[in-house]
């Protein structure tokens, strides 16, 4: 187990270390929250490192990730817990021949109860408390964020058979959303706010490096360029971070030395999700934008 | 908490502590939900961050004030005016807020009076003389009064009077439209379905030491769709708009009534949203406000532009949980329709139900001949007339039934034949 990093600069280092170049806003609020022990609530496009951020902590950390994917109708049963039944019916037909006075006592202890992501984040871990990523909350509805309300604010669940769990020390809690509906304030506020944006060419230029570093410096420069220029565009879906690293690893695969516009045709689906968008870029529009690219390239 | 808080980084006289709680009210001024318990916290995240660098000290304020992308470039402005000199960001507030606080005020004051006039002089006007003798006016008056109201209903909003329009829109103002709520993953107790809920039925067991006497039973738990209108505000379409935003304000505000949320935009040369304006009780004050905020009243119509610009920013964040889009429009587009043919096709694809609402659907020899119309109809759902209060009535009726398609079928057939 790591010891928490003691400042904000430690916080860039630690995850640089794995890979994870974050702007100074980024480690600011990474750094408080963890400090503070406040769950951390990042929002932003798609492809832009928030999912990313709890999987380099826990590793960082030596933590283990517990991962909550929400999804329409979350319910409390897949969430925190839920009773095995078939164990449960099985131990009442046992205890008819045998005792029944012990059967109440029984049936509902933690023996018979399967823990889900919320619950086990609450358990002591080996490696100290664990990294709870509620990922994509945007994703469920408004009753499970009211429920997410007591989970996050007290770090306990309440289980109505079992009673109230409290986490003897409180998880590493890092939500997401993709912003496809405004969640509710009252969640927020219990959280540090942050809004991860595209980013600048330099720090793209770096995390390129950092996670494909066999690519040619100018290749990669071509390519984060190229991605920045496209972010301008008016497009249905604009390409994240991740799109880029994706791409870079496709020319890679292709063993591309430079950017060129059949190259970019036949790649295009590695950064754009759309039809429109694709259709729209396909052919001279591509010419275009790699020629500006390449024209702005030439004096750096 | 945790105790570790290195308290002391904050200087004993305090100043620093004081200054953030000046800031929060500078914030909550400017607009931001700034609470006490949040001014607390950011006190406590200084104390925590300590601040060698003043861009640290911004981000760890923006983590805990700002909780919306909207709120970041208001923050920065007044965190720049604050932290170089306190009184001068309130000699600024103080020049502008009173002006802006009074003009709002008026505002809302202007149009609840309006009301307020209407509804206390109501019918205490004398009629202008020259009409006609007063003795036989009043029995007149009373028989004409239902089959007034009954022509109303019918009128087309293009062809009322003055007084006839404030009339409709006191009838607008009472209708309402009814939705089917839909069917959701979550389960609640019910007695009358096949699903069995085993939690509860071994819970039960319990109280019979182990018998499982009777299943308990569980269904889906239903919820209510949002609704998302469309409205074109452009010239052609001005005085049916005008109605039917009426029309929408009053669907918006009634409470318990269906829709979990009303989105409303309009569009003419450019797409606004004003949801945030439909709010305002008074129907008067709503408009008013949607107006000022809307340039685009009674101008030009480009469709596909408007369009394009709500699938873009807008179409992710309000068409995500089954929302019903009600498209306001005579779809007369200037520009070229491929476009309008492309996001309209999107549109369709990314809502529940599309449903469009075309007054010149009044005529009875309708025939979908404009380029715009063509591009549309193959793309929606449903096609209805709103040019009347009865069709805004019909429509109420039409919404709850999921097969409904209007006119849609038989234009769809005119556009093959």
């Amino acid at each position: 187990m790591t010891a928490l990093p003691t400042s904000i600069d430690a916080v860039e280092t630690l995850l640089s270390g794995q890979g994870y170049v974050a702007s100074r806003a980024l480690a600011t609020v990474v750094f408080l929250s963890l400090k503070l022990g406040r769950p951390l609530f990042l929002e932003g496009e798609a492809g832009t490192g928030k999912t990313e951020i709890a999987k380099t902590l826990a590793t960082a950390l030596g933590r283990r990730l517990i991962r909550l994917q929400c999804y329409e109708g979350l319910d409390a049963a897949s969430a925190v817990a839920e009773w095995n039944f078939a164990a449960q019916m099985i131990a009442i037909r046992a205890a008819e021949a045998t005792d029944r006075d012990h059967l109440k006592a029984e049936l509902f202890t933690e023996d018979y109860l399967i823990a889900r992501p919320l619950l086990e984040a609450m358990r002591p871990q080996p490696g100290g408390a664990p990294v709870l990523l509620i990922d994509e909350i945007d994703r469920t509805d408004e009753p499970f964020e009211a429920f997410l309300l007591e989970a996050l604010s007290d770090f306990q669940v309440t289980i109505p058979e079992l009673g109230t769990i409290r986490a003897p020390e409180p998880p590493i809690v890092i939500l997401t959303s993709n912003r496809t509906r405004e969640v509710h304030d009252a969640l927020k506020r219990r959280c540090l706010y942050h809004w991860v944006d595209y980013p600048s060419f330099d720090r793209e230029l770096e995390i390129l490096h950092a996670r494909a570093p066999e690519a040619q410096e100018t290749l990669s420069r071509e390519i984060v360029a190229f991605v920045q220029k496209l972010r301008r565009e008016d497009l249905f879906k604009r390409p994240g971070v991740a799109e880029t690293i994706d791409w870079a690893k496709c020319l890679l695969a292709l063993d591309v030395i430079a950017l060129s516009p059949e190259v970019i045709s036949d790649t295009l689906g590695a950064i754009l999700k759309y039809q429109d968008d694709i259709q729209k870029l396909q052919g001279s529009e591509a010419k275009r934008l790699l020629d500006e690219v390449k024209r702005e390239l030439v004096p750096a | 908490m945790s105790p570790t808080y290195p308290a002391l980084d904050i200087p004993d006289d305090g100043k620093l502590a004081h200054n953030i709680a000046h800031f929060a009210r500078a914030l909550r001024k400017a607009g931001l939900p700034v609470g006490p318990g949040r001014t607390l916290d950011a006190v406590r995240a200084v104390a925590a961050a300590g601040f060698d660098r003043r861009e640290d000290f911004y981000f760890t304020l923006q983590a805990i004030f700002v909780s919306r992308p909207e709120e970041r470039a208001t923050f920065a402005q007044v965190f720049r005016l604050f932290w170089r000199d306190p009184r001068y960001l309130d000699h600024i507030m103080s020049l502008l807020l009173p002006q802006v606080h009074g003009v709002q005020e008026d505002r809302a004051a202007q149009a609840a009076e309006k009301r307020a006039a209407e509804a206390l002089l109501d019918g205490q006007l004398p009629p202008p003389p020259q009409d006609r003798p007063e003795g036989d006016q009043i029995e007149i008056d009373a028989t004409a009064t239902m089959s007034a109201e009954e022509r109303l209903r019918t009128l087309d909003f293009e062809q009322m009077s003055a007084s006839e329009i404030s009339a409709a829109k006191r009838m607008l103002a009472k209708l309402s439209l009814p939705v089917q709520p839909l069917k959701t993953r979550r389960s609640a107790p019910s007695t009358l379905t096949a699903r069995i809920d085993a939690r509860r039925s071994l819970r039960g067991a319990m109280r019979t030491g182990g018998e499982i006497a009777t299943l308990a039973r569980k269904a889906p738990v239903t919820r209510w769709p949002n609704l998302v209108v469309l409205c074109d505000i452009s010239g052609s379409m001005a005085d049916y708009s005008r109605m039917v935003l009426h029309f929408v304000h009053a669907v918006a505000n009634r409470k318990g009534q269906g829709w979990a949320r009303v989105h409303a935009f309009t569009f003419g040369t450019r797409l606004t949203n004003i949801t945030r304006h439909l709010r305002a009780r008074d129907v008067d004050a709503a408009l008013k406000a949607a107006g000022a905020q809307a340039q685009d009243w009674s101008g030009g119509t480009r469709i596909g532009q408007s369009l394009h610009a709500f699938n873009r920013d807008w179409s992710r964040r309000v068409l995500g949980q089954g929302a019903v889009v009600l498209l306001i429009t005579d779809g007369l587009d200037r520009d070229d329709t491929t476009l309008l043919a492309r996001e309209i096709e999107r549109l369709h694809l990314s809502c529940r139900r599309l449903i469009w609402l075309n007054p010149l659907l009044r005529w009875t020899g309708f025939a979908p001949r404009a380029q715009g119309i063509r591009a549309i109809l193959p793309h929606v759902d449903s096609f209805r007339a709103g040019h009347s209060i009865a069709s805004l009535e019909a429509l109420g009726q039409a919404i709850s039934q999921t097969d409904d398609g209007g006119e849609r079928d038989r234009l769809m057939a005119l556009l093959r034949g």
